[in-house]
């Protein structure tokens, strides 16, 4: 494939021509890195082969590319409440503020308001570039509304892309549709292809003016989905799909989903861990199901990343979600703010901004570039884990106790790679103080043998130390993977001069509770 | 001769609305309500009443005894 550098990217003066296009392929997802000698596309393994055009769509979506997702925002909008299947993972009666989870919001929104919205956040937020509808039922469950919305947006802000999450009971009905609004971005959830196992994931489906149940309801739905995806991928719109993953469910047959989505043609597959607590009142909840340690995401993930992409950088957000992925601003915009704000929607603003965005990445994919070089010749097997407070942007640019969650990376002589995040706010626990949270943390990042901040204080440093994970903040405000790689280098120098004793970590948590930020 | 929402466990989610065949739900103070005097329990329609079929909290969509149940016209 060929690299163009594209309208407002900047190439730096003093770098060799030679690293500058590698850093530009890269960028745009098609690198080839020394070592290995194998076509390799950085943090998002597998894009090596995407084809210009596809990478032209899903270069600033941030669910689709998990670089992008460090500089680009998405926002929801909860106008379509209604559902047409149950799911054990989901109860709708469920509301408290500061719950986060699909299925869940704050507010809905009609396709008006809905429309005033993105243009509100679209102004203050110029990196958002996407606007998603999910929930909190399922948009073509609502289609009139969910339609409504896309026809006012495309009008009012042609620039941003559409895009819709649907569980597919209904979409074959509505593939042309969305097609004719141009929508680039589908996701479909599907946790299975065996009927026999949706029974324990659905107790019932509703289709056709009848309440379908048990076996007979999941092959519905997955009859109906498999046709949705295919349809779609016959028309060129890129398909996401999502699964959830149930220990002793779907875990093993998980990796059959992957083949059969693979087949008709899905581009990225994103398994996300189960969100399962007694007090979300999901029937899944309560039966006391629950979800999956850090390490059993990552071995399924690992395992299923053959040719198909890979999501790992999935927060699981809200219906009604704005902001960077992990971050939550839709406190700043309730329908009561919007209402009263002065929406001044400039177009060249948000291209300017989003052009220095551009500068930003391929900066970032230089410097990574360069730092890898520095690892040619290096022969380990040594693979581990590290984990980054960062606000965004690709920088080491969080301090240790604002962090509310933290980016994972996996290290080896082939370089960095983003493999996840972990959750550790606080929010719904309550009265913990400051030795609870921090425990919180270590059991969130368990796994890793490092964790790279902007700045820590002198009491976590020694806990975190006396845990085994060691707390790395000389790299302060310098890009991610570049300062991994370095800290990975002398890592690996100190273990072959005997310095340190390279030791295995141990399993790590995925928090159960409640994420979203406070307003 | 009806079906009422116990608007207590009604999430507001709408489903019910467009489903049913009397157009005898609409949204009152943040939850659905059917009228009564439309509802005619689906009978005529479909084999079971919609907004119970469609609705994701188990017995909120429940006959009214209030009422004697709907007689399809002769």
């Amino acid at each position: 494939m060929q690299a163009s550098i594209h309208e407002g990217t900047a190439v730096p003066s003093a770098a060799k021509v030679g690293e500058v296009m590698q850093a530009i392929a890269e960028h745009k997802g098609c690198g080839t890195s020394g070592g290995s000698g194998k076509a390799s596309c950085g943090s998002a393994a597998g894009q090596g082969d995407l084809p210009t055009e596809i990478w032209e769509k899903v270069k600033n979506h941030p669910c689709y590319s998990e670089e992008a997702h460090h500089h680009y925002a998405r926002m929801h909008v909860a106008v379509a409440p209604a559902c047409n299947i149950q799911c054990n993972y989901c109860n709708r009666k469920y509301d408290c503020a500061n719950e986060s989870r699909p299925g869940v919001v704050s507010e809905k929104l009609t396709p008006e308001q809905a429309a005033k919205k993105v243009l509100a956040v679209a102004s203050t937020i110029p990196q958002m570039t996407v606007l998603g509808i999910a929930g909190p039922g399922d948009p073509l469950a609502n289609p009139e509304k969910t339609f409504k919305t896309f026809e006012l947006i495309a009008k009012t802000a042609p620039d941003i892309k559409l895009c819709l999450s649907t569980n597919g009971l209904a979409l074959p009905d509505h593939v042309d549709t969305i097609a004719g609004f141009n929508v680039d971005h589908v996701t479909i959830t599907i946790n299975m292809v065996d009927p026999e196992i949706g029974a324990k994931i659905y107790p019932w489906v509703f289709w056709k003016h009848k309440r379908y149940t048990g076996v007979e309801a999941a092959k519905l739905l997955t009859d109906r989905q498999l046709q949705g995806l295919e349809m779609l991928t016959e028309r060129g719109i890129l398909c996401k799909v999502n699964s959830v993953m149930i220990p002793g469910v779907n875990d093993k047959h998980l990796v059959e989903v992957n083949k059969a989505v693979k087949s008709r043609g899905a581009f990225l597959h994103n398994i996300m861990p189960l969100i399962s607590a007694p007090e979300h009142g999901t029937v899944f909840g309560l039966t006391g199901q629950r979800g999956p340690t850090a390490q059993e995401l990552k071995a399924l993930q690992d395992s299923c990343e053959g040719e198909m992409n890979m999501m790992r950088h999935c927060r699981q957000c809200r219906a009604d979600a704005v902001g960077l992925l992990g971050e939550d601003r839709s406190a700043e915009f309730t329908t009561d703010k919007i209402m009263a704000m002065e929406v001044n929607y400039d177009l060249d603003t948000r291209k300017a901004y989003q052009a220095k965005v551009e500068e930003e990445r391929v900066a970032k994919v230089a410097a990574k570039q360069e730092e890898l070089s520095t690892l040619a010749g290096e022969m380990s097997d040594i693979k581990l884990l590290v984990a980054v407070a960062t606000k965004g942007s690709g920088l080491i640019n969080e301090h240790f106790g604002h962090a509310k969650e933290f980016q994972v990376y996996e290290l080896s002589t082939a370089g960095a790679k983003f493999v996840g995040h972990r959750r550790v706010d606080l929010y719904c626990q309550g009265g913990f103080g400051d030795e609870e949270s921090l425990e919180t943390v270590i059991r969130a990042i368990n796994d890793c043998h490092a964790v790279f901040v902007a700045k820590i204080g002198g009491c976590p440093k020694a806990d975190l130390l006396t845990a085994g994970i060691e707390p790395v903040d000389q790299f302060a405000h310098e890009f991610i993977e570049k300062s991994a790689i370095a800290w990975f280098k002398s890592y690996l120098d100190k273990v072959n001069s005997g310095e340190i004793e390279h030791v295995e970590r141990g399993d790590a948590e995925i928090r159960q509770g409640a994420l979203i930020s406070a307003a | 001769m009806a079906l009422k929402i116990i608007s207590s466990q009604c999430t507001s989610c709408s489903a019910c609305e467009p489903e049913c065949p009397n157009v005898a739900i609409t949204e009152k103070n943040g939850t659905f309500v059917i009228d009564p005097k439309k509802c005619t329990e689906c009978l005529g329609h479909f084999d079971s009443p919609q907004c119970a079929a469609v609705c994701p909290v188990d017995d909120t969509c429940v006959i009214d005894n209030s009422f004697p149940r709907y007689q399809v016209p002769a």
